[in-house]
């Protein structure tokens, strides 16, 4: 269906080829899963077989492409409309219309198809995605999953042979995720569709895909069965590392293959209880009570109470839309707090704020203040916050000015903030620009400008958002590393394997409200969606990750 | 489609554009003050009273707005550098006179009552065109009054749907990385605050635009057929050109003869026309829901069309009601007969009336 042949892609001013010499068969029908790190050409192999790269995106293509033998040199995108469906990383951008219907016809209007043959197949198309309830709505107003659904649904209208997917479900929470991916599996196996679906977070997907695609930095790409593909691999989720830690082969991957493998082991560790060190008492850096965000008629938060405590990393979890956001910004004092107060607490020598009423000095001589009542650049040197949308903070030209200007924000010493980064991200060159950095290291940048202030409280709005497992590795240790120097780190995110590496406290929101708060361990293994994939295998034990299961094994024996 | 349902149809956006296009040439081809006032406050209510509550209906306000400073600016102008004529003076204030070099240009001087109202007078009329352009912005969708141009106009089309569509998301990003800013620290005023904010902002909207087209070409948009083409293609476009712009001149220049600037823009238009179907020739594309025109279309593009001929016959039977010069004086009871003639002012209550119709005719739309 899909015929690579020697195909070697530069883009324009690029120094290296994005792939080189890349020759791939995808046959009709095949779920193709495209891995690799961020920055490796995922998106372009995608943007390849639909004729974007390079007629959209300019660049230099050696080779050919063709798609159910038409070349892609000849057809630009709009001549393949009939062929190649593709849905972006953001489907909001390539919205069209204004409403669900109108953007669901959209494509059909394009192609000339017959009112009567248009009809037949909305419906049809209404059915397979569930899209009955929203056919009517604006689709500003829909949620993220709805909004990926009806970008789904707007390309499979034109009954495409081949549906490239990059990245569907990397902006949503776990039952939405499952939703588009239920759907996606179903028009598989319904229509046959052949279907590339470029992600990182493999732990969903895995067990759906006949084949793999690997892209790797240098711009090799190899081509081959997931189990053998994913085997040996760097980018395996926990089902996978679980097998090559326990030696089974197959390797299995899906929870029901592990599951079905690991009863031995269950009955192994079931006497291993996790030592739970008793938590001392920590002191509280920041204490939220009836914190309440209200916008117009719409209650964002209703009522939340929230301590951080020193040498404390705590997981913000919940539905799009729950409020994780707005809680984060009321906290770091810069967002809309319509009721409730927040305090933290002021490292022992620092100089009192201005406005001297609303602090208080505390039995044991410290004070506490609200971080609304600081100034911008004094608030941020006790509580920082990264924004959902990391790159809002860089405007300079080059990595080297950004971390400049920031050393000179922070009062710190010069070459603080470029240390951090290349801790951080050591392969960020300071000469470059930050718009092509990728996600990863974008975000090294960001946090490195925030980490050079020193603040104590460090909250995160889904950092892992587009990050690659080993980007993921280096925040993990990153926020490790902050939480252990004594300081305290709140972040919101739907990865909930990456929640349960580091997070020793889950806090879920619902609707504006906290409905769970508590251990890591507990909150973890209590339901199916927000549970990761070794919990899961070895329920009923209480195990999160393949590093506890590692540690449970050795104490063991 | 099923009609029974009980469906909202929204009406064929040409007809709100035909209707507030003939409300607007109707305010250039009279002197009225009185008639211009009773449109514009048609053209105000029938908004408010059918729009919907997208975002370009609520920029409305937006339009308003802009009018009040267009008059603001006029009267600001006249009173600094107008040329000051007429009696009655106002505001004595002292004449500067520039050096000679800037060609006679003298500052400030007497400010006169008939030179005041003539100035705001000039600018009301240019704010009438604008309200009323605005109102057929707010009333129809744009992205459907592309969806009712011919298929050849697809270039622009894109243009329209991304510039559409990003507007409103502008004012957002921009709200964000402001806020986003502060996160790193107080970030001083002055233009290397406004950079710092400005740069994410129109890089986030150049890449939104991108994926927009890209989005909208890998879904077909503008698929060509082969062959085609004309090679009376650039004459007629060329004809079109010439024929709307001078049409447009005469039509709203209220001192050039008016059968000329019609035949002018007809002959034009007919050439656009032409052009437009030779090109469409080339791409196919089929409407699910289209727009239809129907009695209510019918009614509302003829009310303004109906507003235009009764201005424009009342303006060439009465010398009064006739759009003329005002720089040389003006008064406020000016466009009105003396008082034994009330016909004038007849007209005017009756073209607001008609002006007005459609807030009865479609109603007001369901929130």
């Amino acid at each position: 269906m899909i015929h690579f042949d020697h195909v070697t892609f530069c883009y324009p001013e690029a120094t290296q080829p994005v792939l080189r010499d890349v020759d791939l068969r995808i046959q009709e029908g095949e779920l193709c899963l495209v891995v690799g790190p961020t920055g490796s050409g995922k998106t372009t192999l995608l943007q390849l077989v639909d004729g974007l790269a390079p007629h959209f995106t300019g660049g230099l293509l050696q080779g050919t492409v063709t798609v159910a033998g038409r070349d892609t040199r000849e057809n630009p995108p709009r001549a393949l409309a009939d062929l190649v469906g593709i849905v972006a990383q953001d489907p909001v951008a390539g919205f069209v219309t204004d409403t669900v219907e109108e953007e669901l016809v959209y494509g059909m209007e394009q192609l000339a198809t017959p009112a009567a043959v248009m009809r037949k197949r909305l419906e049809e198309v209404i059915d397979l995605l569930g899209l009955g309830p929203l056919r009517g709505r604006a689709l500003a107003r829909l949620s993220a999953g709805e909004q990926q659904r009806v970008a789904l649904g707007a390309v499979m209208t034109n009954h495409p042979r081949v549906l490239l997917l990059d990245e569907p479900t990397s902006a949503l929470d776990p039952p939405a995720a499952e939703e588009v991916l239920a759907a996606i599996t179903r028009l598989v196996d319904d229509i046959g569709l052949t279907v590339l679906l470029a992600e990182h977070r493999l732990e969903r997907v895995a067990q759906y895909a006949d084949s793999t695609i690997q892209v790797g930095l240098d711009g090799s790409v190899s081509h081959g069965p997931t189990r053998d593909q994913l085997g040996g691999s760097l980018l395996a989720p926990p089902v996978v590392e679980l097998g090559a830690l326990l030696g089974w082969s197959p390797i299995p991957l899906s929870v029901r293959d592990a599951r079905r493998r690991a009863a031995p082991l269950r009955r192994r560790l079931q006497e291993v209880r996790p030592t739970q060190a008793p938590i001392p008492p920590r002191e509280v850096l920041l204490c939220a009570r009836e914190v309440q965000v209200q916008y117009g008629n719409v209650t964002a938060l209703a009522a939340v109470d929230l301590a951080l405590h020193a040498g404390e990393v705590v997981v913000l979890m919940g539905r799009n839309g729950a409020g994780k956001s707005s809680l984060l910004w009321a906290l770091q004092g810069s967002g809309h707090r319509s009721a409730g107060s927040v305090s933290i607490r002021l490292p022992a020598g620092v100089t009192a704020p201005r406005k001297a009423d609303r602090r208080k000095t505390r039995a044991d001589g410290l004070t506490e203040v609200d971080p609304a009542a600081l100034r911008p650049e004094r608030a941020r040197r006790h509580v920082a916050l990264v924004p959902q949308n990391p790159s809002d903070l860089l405007y300079l030209d080059t990595v080297r000015a950004e971390c400049a200007d920031s050393d000179r924000l922070a009062d710190s010493t010069p070459g603080t903030t470029a240390a951090i980064v290349q801790t951080l991200a050591p392969g960020v060159a300071l000469s470059q620009h930050p718009r092509d950095l990728s996600e990863g290291q974008r975000l090294a940048l960001v946090l490195a400008i925030q980490l050079a202030a020193a603040p104590g409280i460090l909250l995160l709005d889904e950092p892992t958002r587009g990050l690659d497992y080993e980007a993921k590795r280096r925040l993990a240790g990153l926020i490790s590393a902050h939480a252990a120097s004594g300081g305290t780190v709140l972040l919101s995110s739907h990865d909930v394997e990456f929640a349960a590496r580091i997070a020793d406290r889950v806090v879920v929101l619902a609707d504006g409200e906290v409905i769970v708060d508590g251990p890591a361990v507990d909150v973890l293994t209590s339901s199916p969606s927000f549970s990761p994939q070794v919990a899961k295998v070895l329920r009923p034990l209480r195990l999160l990750t393949v590093d506890a299961v590692r540690r449970a094994m050795t104490e063991r024996e | 489609m099923p009609d029974g349902v009980a469906r909202h149809r929204p009406l064929h956006p040409v007809a709100w554009w035909v209707w507030a296009i003939g409300l607007a040439v109707a305010t250039t081809r009279t002197g009225s003050p009185l008639a211009i006032a009773l449109i514009v406050s048609a053209v105000v209510v029938v908004v408010f009273w059918c729009r919907d509550d997208s975002p370009w209906a609520r920029a409305f306000e937006v339009y308003l707005l802009f009018g009040v400073g267009i008059v603001v600016i006029r009267v600001a102008f006249y009173v600094l550098v107008g040329v000051k004529s007429g009696d009655q003076t106002l505001l004595a204030l002292p004449r500067i006179e520039l050096p000679e070099w800037t060609g006679g240009i003298s500052l400030l001087g007497p400010v006169s009552v008939t030179g005041l109202l003539g100035a705001a007078f000039s600018g009301f009329q240019l704010a009438a065109l604008v309200v009323c352009v605005g109102a057929a912005n707010a009333l129809a969708n744009p992205k459907r009054v592309l969806r009712s141009l011919p298929v050849s106009l697809h270039q622009l089309g894109t243009s329209v749907v991304i510039a559409v569509t990003l507007a409103p998301q502008l004012m957002g990003s921009w709200l964000r990385v402001r806020r986003a800013q502060q996160l790193r620290g107080g970030r001083g005023r002055g233009a290397r605050a406004v950079l710092a904010t400005t740069l994410p902002v129109l890089q986030d909207a150049l890449d939104q635009a991108l994926v927009l087209a890209a989005s909208m070409d890998s879904r077909g948009y503008a698929r060509f057929r082969r062959g085609g083409g004309s090679r009376a293609m650039l004459p007629l476009v060329l004809t079109a050109l010439l024929g709307i712009a001078l049409g447009t001149y005469g039509l709203l220049d209220g001192t050039f003869p008016l059968s000329l600037g019609v035949a002018a823009f007809t002959i034009g238009a007919g050439a656009a026309a032409a052009a437009s179907l030779a090109a469409s020739h080339q791409l196919r594309h089929t409407r699910f829901r289209p727009d239809r025109w129907r009695t209510t279309e019918n009614l509302v593009a003829g009310a303004g069309l109906c507003v235009t001929v009764l201005v424009a016959v009342t303006a060439n039977l009465s010398p009064a009601f006739a759009p003329r010069q005002v720089t040389v004086g003006f008064s406020l009871t000016d466009g009105l007969d003396a008082a034994g003639a009330p016909s004038t002012w007849l007209v005017a209550i009756l073209c607001a009336l008609i002006a007005a119709a459609p807030a009865l005719l479609v109603g007001r739309l369901p929130r």
